[in-house]
């Protein structure tokens, strides 16, 4: 299976991610979580800004996805704990978010993935993982 | 400017019910309020095909249970000053204890702990079928905005 195949596998397995409307791309093994604005997704209706629980989530779904593509294997890693931080408010906009695997062990994966709008150099949100990686 | 103030004060806790239907992603994964009072709340997310993470197992997303942890800190914090007060949330710390049972719902309680003029700080945790034993715990530190009108939104 290629890359793009693990991918592919990954966001078609998960209904919340549907839920959630999520897509995402691959550059070589570098992936980009793609999250389109959607009305459901709003936790604030007076900005109106994104749900905390939305960015969250995606953070942890690209981390997830991206982990599915470089640590492929039929089961799912799983999530040990999480760091959001929240930096700006997530705005009626699409979503981009990009994994950082900081360190792959044998059995933990340590991930940072960070979130952005309009300009990469402005994020909207960051977190921080540790995740567990589930055995062939 | 003045109006849809949402400061305005009810004893009554309407306001901390409305954050469970009124929020649209509250209400797309179907949030019920169980309780809100002395500032702790209580909230419940029904188990839904739509919302699993793994397929294999029929297990509820964390996705999910970040959005009900995240929503029901900020229902503790309107228990705590008994109005609706725009919130938004600073860091938020989730750890995983274990996954849901398969096809259960999620249940969490937040406490409102500590708050000063301008922040909350807020603990949590989430469980299927008992409180004692808990899937997530969560602790998070929200920023209390003034009153949002025209031209507080958008920008950071």
């Amino acid at each position: 299976m290629t890359s793009q195949d693990h991918l592919r596998a990954f966001l078609e397995r998960a209904p919340y991610i549907r839920f959630l409307g999520m897509t995402a791309e691959l550059a070589g093994d570098e992936l980009t979580g793609i999250l389109p604005f959607s009305p459901h997704l709003i936790g604030n209706t007076l900005l109106p800004a994104l749900h905390g629980g939305v960015i969250g989530g995606f953070l942890e779904m690209t981390a997830l996805a991206q982990l599915a593509v470089t640590q492929s294997t039929p089961r799912v890693h799983k999530t040990i704990d999480v760091t959001i931080e929240y930096l700006r408010p997530g705005r009626a906009l699409t979503t981009y978010a990009r994994a950082d695997l900081r360190k792959v062990g044998r059995r933990i994966a340590n991930v940072h993935v960070e979130a952005w709008q309009e300009a990469r150099s402005q994020p909207i949100a960051a977190l921080r993982g540790h995740f567990m990686l589930a055995e062939d | 400017m003045s109006d849809a103030n949402p400061n305005l004060p009810n004893p009554n806790l309407d306001a901390a019910a409305a954050m469970a239907t009124e929020v649209p992603q509250a209400a797309a994964l179907g949030f019920q309020m169980v309780s809100a009072s002395d500032a702790r709340g209580v909230m419940h997310v029904p188990w839904r095909e739509d919302l699993v993470g793994d397929p294999d197992t029929a297990v509820i997303a964390s996705g999910v249970v970040t959005s009900l942890l995240d929503h029901c800190c900020g229902m503790a914090i309107t228990a705590a000053t008994g109005e609706r007060r725009p919130t938004a949330t600073l860091d938020l710390r989730i750890d995983y204890m274990r996954p849901a049972a398969s096809r259960a719902g999620v249940t969490v309680e937040a406490h409102c702990y500590h708050m000063t003029r301008s922040i909350a700080f807020v603990r949590a945790h989430a469980w299927d079928a008992d409180p004692a034993d808990p899937i997530a715990t969560a602790q998070a530190a929200f920023m209390l905005a003034g009153p949002a009108g025209p031209g507080t939104g958008g920008a950071a």
